[in-house]
């Protein structure tokens, strides 16, 4: 279906983005992405737990629910998408794409740009459907990972999405789109998608899919892939403080470059490629992705030197009937204090200050269902006035404690914290309550719930609606 | 010898939901072959029991000779909804190489990381008005 009858793709490169990693990225790296051209800028911004924020967003106001930031990306990018150079793929449409649009027309508005078409994709959202597809999907929601049944997840749900494929974003670019806005849809496919539609491979075609899911995995965590989050040679990533973000030069045939641009710091070689080709995943022999299930371990790296990583020989296998849901549920309530303590014995000191602190907590007549204790410090209490020989090399010179608990009830959660400011005063020597947010309100706490849901229940309920601004 | 395993491989971690997984490289087929011997999902295991309720799956990924491990109900709840401060996972690569493991010494001396050099950072720091 929707297979694009195209001549002369064979000699054709695709130049590929992964303009944003996840809510919160900088859209400042698009700039430089932009201006070493580009075909395709996805912007990857829904990590497993954006929802969750994402759903509180629309719960306060109805108009809201998508990642706020996305027209500072498009303020950056619709010039060029406005030229004709560039077409935009995202997930920033969240809870609410349709929201998200109205904000990208905004923007085009706002810039005095007109003739884009803008597509959104609905249907991941099975939140208003949750009973209907516990009842008829094979898998009861059960929980993919520990296969526990779906009743023992306890707290009201928050949200329930389904990863959708990269189909109806092929749908979407081949009836026109300039620029397309999605909810939950896999990562990968944000990058898949613009590489079905202009090389024209067939749904079938498992290598060539195999080999898309594998570039679009690693393109969508940004700077992952060009010396952020490294662990080999890090300390010498040139200019680490404007890492660019990468790009794929695809081949009709499935085969890839991956690189950087021209002009940025950063590296791409053969260890920070490797460094994201297992990032999140599990089974390397088995990437689960709703059009294709990619064997990661036949790939092929070649090391080209300048920033560039050449990748063939990837293989795939026949897509699952399912596709991943992930519930949320309610699973009560946090909050958290901290306190600072200088040598001597800083950290008999906090480890006192915690029991004081939770055994106050408790004779107050709070509830609190499970703690968590921490102790951190480096030179914050003392800076580099010298320690005495006899301290030792064990003995800490400080020691940062940070204490958090979770309750049942939000405003229990939130007193809590109350109780250690007095602390100050009333517990070992020369604590420091004011250390970070000591007394933050509470925050919800979610269980994230994957399980699998059958495409034929989803996929009725998946369209795409295009909109010119 | 006795070495840790932060002397001679890589890593990175991350999660999803309350599972992590933790992928180890190694910098040469020597290496490769050391790792898949000694640091075997039960040794794994051991090493994460005080993290990790769950349980511990290792693949060898030759390819790029690196091994990644999968470890369950590993974030107390996941995300969302663990207390611990690295709620996302992503210090348990630093975590699983503190691991030691029996390395031949004139392996280690081939395959010794270099220490990070981070000069450039302290002079920068120095040059900003600090109080």
């Amino acid at each position: 279906m929707n297979v694009t009858n195209k001549v002369n793709v064979t000699n054709k490169v695709l130049r590929i983005a992964g303009g944003q990693g996840f809510y919160g990225d900088t859209p400042r790296s698009v700039s430089g992405l932009l201006e070493d051209g580009i075909d395709y800028l996805c912007l990857e911004a829904l990590a497993e737990l954006t929802l969750a924020i994402l759903q509180k967003d629309r719960a306060k106001d109805e108009s809201r629910g998508y990642t706020r930031d996305l027209p500072v990306y498009l303020k950056t990018a619709m010039p060029y998408v406005a030229a004709g150079r560039v077409k935009v793929i995202t997930n920033a449409g969240g809870m609410n794409p349709a929201g998200a649009a109205r904000a990208a027309a905004e923007t085009a508005r706002e810039l005095g740009i007109s003739g884009l078409r803008i597509a959104t994709v609905l249907g991941d959202d099975l939140f208003g459907r949750l009973g209907q597809v516990h009842a008829d999907t094979t898998s009861r929601l059960s929980h993919l990972d520990t296969g526990a049944e779906f009743h023992s997840a306890k707290g009201d749900p928050r949200f329930f999405a389904a990863y959708l494929g990269a189909r109806p974003i092929v749908d979407a670019l081949n009836a026109g789109a300039d620029i397309v806005i999605t909810g939950r849809v896999a990562d990968a496919a944000l990058f898949l998608a613009p590489l079905i539609h202009e090389f024209g491979w067939a749904w079938d075609d498992w290598d060539r899919l195999a080999a898309g899911v594998l570039v679009g995995h690693l393109l969508e965590c940004s700077g992952q892939t060009a010396g952020g989050n490294f662990s080999g040679d890090w300390s010498s990533i040139p200019e680490p403080w404007s890492l660019p973000y990468p790009i794929a030069e695809v081949s009709a045939d499935g085969a890839a470059i991956i690189t950087k641009p021209i002009k940025s710091g950063g590296r791409v070689d053969f260890d920070t490629v490797r460094h994201q080709l297992l990032y999140e995943v599990s089974d390397p022999t088995s990437y689960m992705h709703p059009d294709v299930v990619a064997d990661f371990t036949t790939a092929q790296f070649e090391d080209l030197g300048g920033d560039r990583v050449r990748i063939t020989g990837v293989r795939g296998k026949p897509a699952t009937p399912t596709y991943k849901a992930v519930l949320a549920h309610h699973s009560g309530w946090s909050a958290e204090a901290r306190a600072g303590f200088s040598w001597p014995f800083a950290l008999e000191k906090a480890e006192t200050t915690a029991a004081i602190f939770a055994r106050r907590v408790t004779e107050a007549g709070y509830d609190v269902a499970e703690w968590r204790f921490e102790y951190w410090g480096v030179d914050a209490l003392g800076g580099a006035v010298p320690m005495p020989e006899s301290a030792g090399k064990a003995e800490p010179r400080e020691v940062g404690l940070r204490v958090a608990w979770r309750c049942d009830d939000e405003r229990t959660a939130a007193a809590i914290s109350r109780e250690m400011v007095p602390l100050m005063l009333s517990a070992p020597p020369a604590g420091h309550t004011t250390m970070g947010r000591a007394a933050s309100g509470s925050t919800e706490l979610l269980e994230i719930w994957p399980t699998l849901v059958e495409k034929s229940l989803v996929d009725p309920g998946v369209t795409v609606t295009m909109q010119e601004v | 010898m006795r070495i840790s395993l932060n002397e001679l491989c890589g890593y990175r971690s991350g999660d999803k939901g309350n599972l992590v997984n933790i992928a180890l490289f190694a910098y040469s087929e020597e290496v490769y072959d050391l790792i898949q011997k000694e640091v075997t999902a039960e040794r794994v295991a051991d090493h994460f029991a005080p993290l990790v309720r769950g349980e511990v799956t290792r693949y060898e990924v030759k390819n790029v000779l690196a091994l990644n491990f999968v470890l369950r109900e590993a974030l107390g709840g996941g995300g969302p909804s663990t207390l611990r401060a690295d709620n996302l996972g992503k210090t348990f690569g630093g975590t699983l190489v503190r691991l030691e493991i029996e390395a031949p010494e004139d392996l280690v001396e081939r395959s010794r990381r270099a220490r990070p050099n981070t000069e450039w950072a302290r002079s920068y720091l120095q040059s900003l008005p600090q109080s």
